[in-house]
């Protein structure tokens, strides 16, 4: 039985008629049509579908869409500025080289980007902790750490 | 190499942005009107009858389109290398990933329970999930069409004369190493969506690393079906990591395009993770007997390994894997006397793939390791031992490598350099450092009849490029790095470069992401296109500026003459010019690039590739004497890559594949309990986080190949290769204990100081 709720996302009100049973990341991906947040695993152990509800990364994989209603998300596609500016933590992971295959990269913007917006400057085990739990097979994570510090340090 | 304007610089990946922002679209993230979804039922046993197969109940269950087993297709019909494994299998099943059945649905979910409505009886036989029990005599076949279950792929390698060598060895060491299997992990899981136009041709979405041989292995499969001359085009979507993982076709694919015959609509295949950790091909596991001689001065004498590798219960890329061993077995330091024999034995386990070096990790696990091993009973110091036997520039291989290029030995010595190991050797205090070294292909690797790529570039009308590769862009940054060969020939900026990689109806041939070959094979493939079209521009541009093309040059976007700068006409009126001119013509060029190197004769002999690349990595560790937990304290990975034409991709490359190496060496392990995966999950598997990362250093040894594009070298593999043996010599020389059985946990550290306190007591 559907069930209407309203949250924001990426900025804007939504409303939206949702399955009890969907999880955030179904409603995102099949429902949505934002497809920039990635399932690796669907089961929270990957980060790969990491978006920010309500200033917290959450594996959106694992969390009921219900649960969204009157919060606020946002997903990958709501951090470049509306006239295509990329974030400076986007902007980052490109030039330091931090990309590789990129299917973890936006769960793991997002983690880092929960984190920069907690503290203004993260150590590196801070960063490390951020995104311990986004896994990545291609970087080895060393740039995906040099850019994150990269952006805390540029501010 | 002066004057470089593009190549050497660290120019961001450059499909990198649509990654950021999340509008990359990989094989998850697309769908086609009309797409079905398929799922596939596999047996719930690794060795059984099947007595009894009823589909009907799920056949019945609304949303269900097709349902496919065994009698869909040619009971002949088999895939792999050894065409050994049935897409869908009938009457036994062999391994706990063998296809039963599959479903087509209008939704994933619908497919998913109509897979809980097949009723299958089995009758469970008694399994082989050990190769050492598969080839005692007596032994249960595996298939029992054949006579043995030692594959029918000998391995044998055998150069100078090993018996007389170890008469004359001052010293010898003997032991056996063993290596589990590894998975891939890459983040997104495989999948493909086939779909028929009404003329019954396919179209692949697929995301394979050999776009060619897969459109060819399809055609096969189309005639097997019945549907012969058929057109196959295969559309890559952005790949979600690689490593190998997809260098071979699967029977998922085959699936899909059954299911897409028989419902006439798009079919989606994509694996869940578990699908995706057990029924994909890891890395080949091995059980590796080696023995190891040198004269008093510590100059190696000989080489000898006996091999043992599970095959599966089918025949994937994993069983050739014993073919790149050779390489390191061979050529990994100067050894004259080599003998090397392997058998890839039948089980009910999983079968293997190609992953990361290909056999190479396995073979220099045993040889790094056994090496400190030889070094210590010559009572010589490990670093020593190494140079004093390291590859040269100019050198022929007993297994007749040409060694052109080589800078093995500034590799050790940056290793010892930044490591301070003179310092740090034999300390104790739980600290200690080790090191190894690598050899592997990076100047292709003739594999296969061709080892080419072609390229084909066209000119716009604004001086800009369209540049179609066979190549495929698998993470590693092939685009960016043809764009960049072809911006730096033709004097443009890289962002006119525009590279088309992911189509078979417009690109050109290529064997495939493998054997890090795509920027020497790519990349000089790239460059003799560019080159060509640069002679059509500036004879164009001659007539235009009435001068002679030697004298004209291109720089900026554009031709100018050298003589006087002056003389000059911007690129794209050039090109407008040919084209709006009566009788007119349009720009564009191709190149196919097959490198000079050769197949193995029929005793594994002949120069595999072009040129190799050469690295060592150094380690220094401290083992925790109390939990058996091993902390790298630093880690030096120095890499010969001829030419770095992009650092800032090529240190990715380096820092990917060492902490995929650490992975290998300190947690990774599929493990199999009769023939069941029981850590198929990121819980369980222990990938490396961001929290194992240790300080690390990627240092780039230049060496100039002189066959490869802009002076570069291989290096997509090169990164893992040396890690383990690394990491297990620095714990040895930290506490004293050997780690023989990969991967090196705390448990088997701790079981192994107790064993040596007990020795000693």
């Amino acid at each position: 039985m559907k069930q209407e709720i309203v949250f924001n996302l990426n900025g804007e009100a939504v409303r939206v008629e949702v399955e009890p049973e969907w999880t955030l990341l179904h409603f995102l991906r099949e429902v949505y049509g934002l497809t920039g947040t990635k399932e690796g695993c669907g089961y929270g152990e990957c980060g790969a579908c990491t978006v920010i509800i309500d200033g917290k990364a959450i594996n959106s994989c694992l969390y009921p869409v219900l649960e969204v209603a009157g919060k606020s998300v946002t997903t990958i596609e709501g951090l470049a500025s509306k006239d295509g500016e990329l974030h400076p933590l986007q902007k980052a992971f490109v030039e330091q080289g931090a990309v590789q295959c990129g299917f973890c990269i936006p769960g793991m913007i997002m983690s880092a980007k929960a984190l920069l917006d907690e503290k203004e400057q993260p150590s590196e085990d801070d960063i490390k902790d951020s995104i311990a739990g986004n896994l990545c097979r291609c970087t080895g994570y060393v740039k995906i750490i040099d850019a994150i510090k990269t952006v805390a340090g540029g501010r | 190499m002066d004057g470089l304007q593009i190549i050497g610089k660290r120019i961001p990946k450059r499909d990198a942005p649509q990654k950021v922002t999340g509008s990359a679209v990989y094989i998850q993230d697309l769908k086609i009107p009309g797409m079905l979804y398929g799922k596939i039922l596999y047996s719930k046993y690794p060795h059984a009858r099947i007595l009894k197969l009823d589909t009907s109940k799920a056949e019945k269950l609304p949303g269900v389109r097709a349902v496919v087993t065994a009698t869909d297709i040619p009971a002949t019909f088999r895939i792999g290398v050894m065409k050994d494994n049935p897409p869908l299998k009938t009457g036994k099943v062999l391994s706990t990933r063998d296809e039963i059945v599959a479903i087509a649905a209008t939704t994933p979910e619908i497919a998913e329970e109509a897979l809980s409505l097949i009723d299958v009886e089995y009758e469970e036989l008694p399994g082989i999930f050990d190769p050492l029990e598969a080839m005692k005599e007596g032994a249960p076949l595996i298939h029992e069409e054949m006579k043995s279950n030692v594959l029918k792929m000998p391995w044998k390698l055998v150069c100078g004369d090993v018996e007389a060598a170890k008469k004359e060895s001052a010293f010898i060491v003997e032991d056996t190493f063993s290596t589990p299997w590894v998975t891939h992990c890459c983040l997104g899981t495989s999948g493909c969506i086939a779909q028929f136009d009404t003329n019954n041709n396919l179209t692949m979405y697929s995301n394979t690393q050999i776009p060619s041989l897969a459109q060819n292995d399809y055609i096969d499969a189309l005639a097997a079906f019945g549907l012969k001359n058929k057109r196959v085009r295969i559309v890559q979507s952005v790949i979600g990591g690689g490593f190998g993982s997809k260098l071979d076709t699967y029977a998922y694919e085959y699936i899909a395009i059954l299911l897409a015959r028989k419902t006439r609509k798009p079919v989606k295949i994509i694996f869940s993770r578990e699908e995706e950790f057990f029924a994909t091909s890891p890395r080949q596991c091995t059980i590796t007997k080696i023995s190891h001689g040198c004269d008093k001065e510590g100059k190696l004498t000989f080489r000898e390994i006996d091999m043992i590798l599970d095959n599966g219960a089918y025949t994937s890329w994993g069983a050739t894997t014993p073919s790149v061993m050779m390489m390191p077995i061979s050529s990994l330091y100067k050894v004259p006397n080599i003998k090397y024999v392997a058998k890839c034995v039948y089980t009910n386990n999983t079968y293997s793939q190609a992953m990361r070096g290909y056999g190479n990790p396995q073979a220099t696990f045993a040889i790094e390791s056994s090496l400190d091993q030889l070094a210590e009973k010559a009572g010589i110091d490990p670093y020593e031992l190494r140079l004093k036997n390291a590859n040269e520039p100019g050198e022929i291989t007993p297994q007749h490598f040409k060694i052109t290029s080589c800078g093995m030995k500034e590799c050790i010595d940056e290793v010892v350099k930044r490591l301070n190991w003179k310092e740090k050797k034999g300390k104790g205090g739980n600290r200690g450092v080790g090191m190894a070294s690598l050899i592997h292909v990076g100047g292709g690797a003739r594999v296969y009849k061709s080892d080419g790529c072609g390229t084909i570039i066209k000119m716009d009308d604004f001086g800009k490029v369209d540049v179609f590769t066979g190549s495929t862009d698998i993470g590693q940054g092939s685009e960016t790095i043809i764009a960049q060969i072809v911006a730096e020939v033709l004097g443009i900026s890289i962002d006119d470069v525009n590279v088309v990689n992911n189509d078979t109806d417009v690109c050109p041939w290529d064997v495939g992401a493998h054997a890090s070959r795509t920027t020497f094979v790519a990349g000089n493939s790239a460059l003799g296109a560019a080159k060509k079209i640069k002679a059509q521009i500036l004879e164009v541009a001659a007539k235009l500026l009435e001068e002679d093309p030697a004298s004209l040059d291109i720089k900026n976007g554009v031709v100018f003459s050298t003589k006087n700068n002056e003389k000059n006409t911007p690129l794209g009126k050039a090109l407008r010019k040919l084209h709006y001119t009566a009788g007119g013509k349009m720009l564009m060029a191709e190149y196919f690039y097959d490198p000079a190197n050769e197949n193995f004769d029929k005793e594994f002999k002949g120069n595999l590739s072009v040129s190799y690349a050469y690295g060592a990595h150094g380690v220094e560790v401290e083992v925790d004497k109390e939990t058996g937990q091993v902390k790298i304290l630093n880690y030096i990975a120095a890499h010969d890559v001829g030419k770095a034409i992009n650092p800032l991709l090529l240190e990715g490359q380096i820092y990917g594949g060492g902490l995929q190496g650490i992975g290998y060496a300190l947690g990774e392990k599929m493990i199999y309990e009769k023939g069941r995966l029981m850590n198929g999950n990121f819980l369980d598997y222990k990938m490396p986080t961001a929290k194992d990362v240790p300080p690390v250093q990627a240092v780039i040894i230049e060496s100039d190949e002189q066959d490869g594009p802009f002076g570069a070298k291989g290096i997509g593999e090169p990164g893992l290769v040396p890690t383990a043996p690394a990491i297990a010599n620095a714990i040895y020389d930290a506490v004293g204990v050997r780690i023989k059985d990969l991967p090196i946990t705390p448990e088997k550290i701790l079981k192994a100081l107790k064993e040596k306190e007990g020795s000693t007591k």
